[in-house]
């Protein structure tokens, strides 16, 4: 146990009903992050998710009983984190939209000082688009989301994020499990924390499988939910223990 | 006047009902205390249908039906408030017992692989792990 180089980095990643596109996703991790321990969350899967995991050597499974949905899971990959002493956590989807070969950039910018790190895909990577009312609801977000976290973030719903202790400290404690929880008002918690956000661009791959659901009516019901999602997030009392610790 | 002993008789009955609800405890109490106390009100007002025209005529209502049933309606809304938050109580402790039990699970697995074959794999015995006291 004393190669101790460096950092400790955990790969979290929140997989529901993944079994097609996991394998890739972790043998990519594997190639790409060698240093790093990959946990996969299985959010209560009926597929077999959680066989695929156990078939592969390089990655550890935290097999949930239940489906909690991204935050639950999320913050029960925080939890693992906190109490195995891990100095660093990426979170990574399942459905490999995100590009293994980025997590270095991501937790490069925590070396440059960021308790937390957005990949972000509009921030120029990429040919990654919305449109119509989502695309209102996405500017939306990051309008607000940037005056609070005083730093420009233009993708605030991005699953690809990194985070140091400070990070997994609050993470493990509160991370909501709110419709848009595990993204925009987990946001807002850290910015509210103090935690130092930054943004980084990172290519988005197409989804392995499945659609983002693009059709107006839907549209309209996320930019609504995504509304009360974030006034809930921005007015609502902040737990005790993230103020103490400012000494 | 048969329709007041009705009444009485049927709110007594939904008292009788909670209560020994609460004896067997398949309710709790913080839930059947509004029942028993709305059981008892009309059970009063039915005993007494003068009280509710006096109420009536405080609040500034003309039937006295509309102030039982704007009442009876406001009643039914928090109850249901209240079960919505009890839910949600509820939701946050399932969460938090499911990610404990697939931590614990998971920790019961690698301690077993560690005993089985020691060959350390991601290791478990990082130096912090006695976090959030700083």
């Amino acid at each position: 146990m004393e190669q101790d180089t460096g950092p400790r980095l955990l790969v979290i990643v929140p997989a529901w009903n993944e079994q097609e596109s996991l394998p890739r996703v972790l043998a990519e991790l594997a190639a790409e992050a060698p240093a790093a321990d990959v946990l996969v969350v299985n959010d209560g899967s009926t597929d077999d998710t959680a066989a695929v995991v156990r078939a592969s050597h390089h990655a550890m499974l935290l097999d949930l009983p239940l489906n909690l949905g991204v935050g639950g899971a999320m913050r029960a990959g925080y939890r693992f984190a906190l109490r195995n002493g891990y100095d660093r956590a990426v979170q990574v989807d399942a459905d490999g939209q995100h590009d293994p070969v980025d997590i270095a950039r991501v937790v490069a910018m925590l070396d440059e000082g960021a308790n937390l790190a957005v990949g972000a895909r509009f921030a120029g990577e990429g040919d990654y688009t919305a449109r119509g009312p989502r695309r209102w609801a996405m500017s939306m977000l990051s309008f607000v989301i940037s005056r609070i976290a005083k730093v420009r973030l233009t993708d605030t719903t991005s699953g690809f994020r990194a985070c140091d202790r400070r990070g997994i400290e609050l993470f493990a404690r509160e991370y909501p499990a709110e419709y848009l929880g595990d993204t925009v008002e987990s946001l807002v918690i850290a910015s509210r924390a103090g935690l130092t956000i930054r943004q980084v661009g990172v290519r988005m791959r197409v989804r392995s499988a499945g659609t983002p659901s693009q059709s107006p009516g839907r549209a309209a019901i996320f930019l609504g939910r995504a509304a009360l999602a974030l006034l809930i997030a921005v007015t609502r009392p902040m737990s005790a223990p993230a103020h103490k610790d400012a000494s | 006047m048969s329709g007041y002993g009705f009444a009485i008789a049927a709110s007594l009955g939904i008292v009788v009902f909670l209560v020994v609800l609460l004896r067997s405890r398949r309710v709790r109490e913080k839930y059947a205390f509004i029942w028993i106390a709305v059981g008892i009100a009309v059970a009063i007002l039915a005993a007494f249908p003068e009280l509710m025209l006096g109420l009536t005529s405080l609040v500034g209502i003309q039937t006295p039906s509309n102030l039982l049933f704007s009442a009876s309606l406001i009643v039914l809304l928090f109850v249901c408030i209240q079960l919505s938050v009890e839910v949600s109580g509820l939701e946050e402790e399932t969460r938090t017992l499911a990610e404990e039990v697939a931590l614990l699970r998971l920790d019961v697995e690698r301690a077993a692989a560690a005993a089985g074959n020691p060959q350390p794999g991601p290791d478990a015995s990082g130096p912090g792990s006695d976090a959030s006291n700083r």
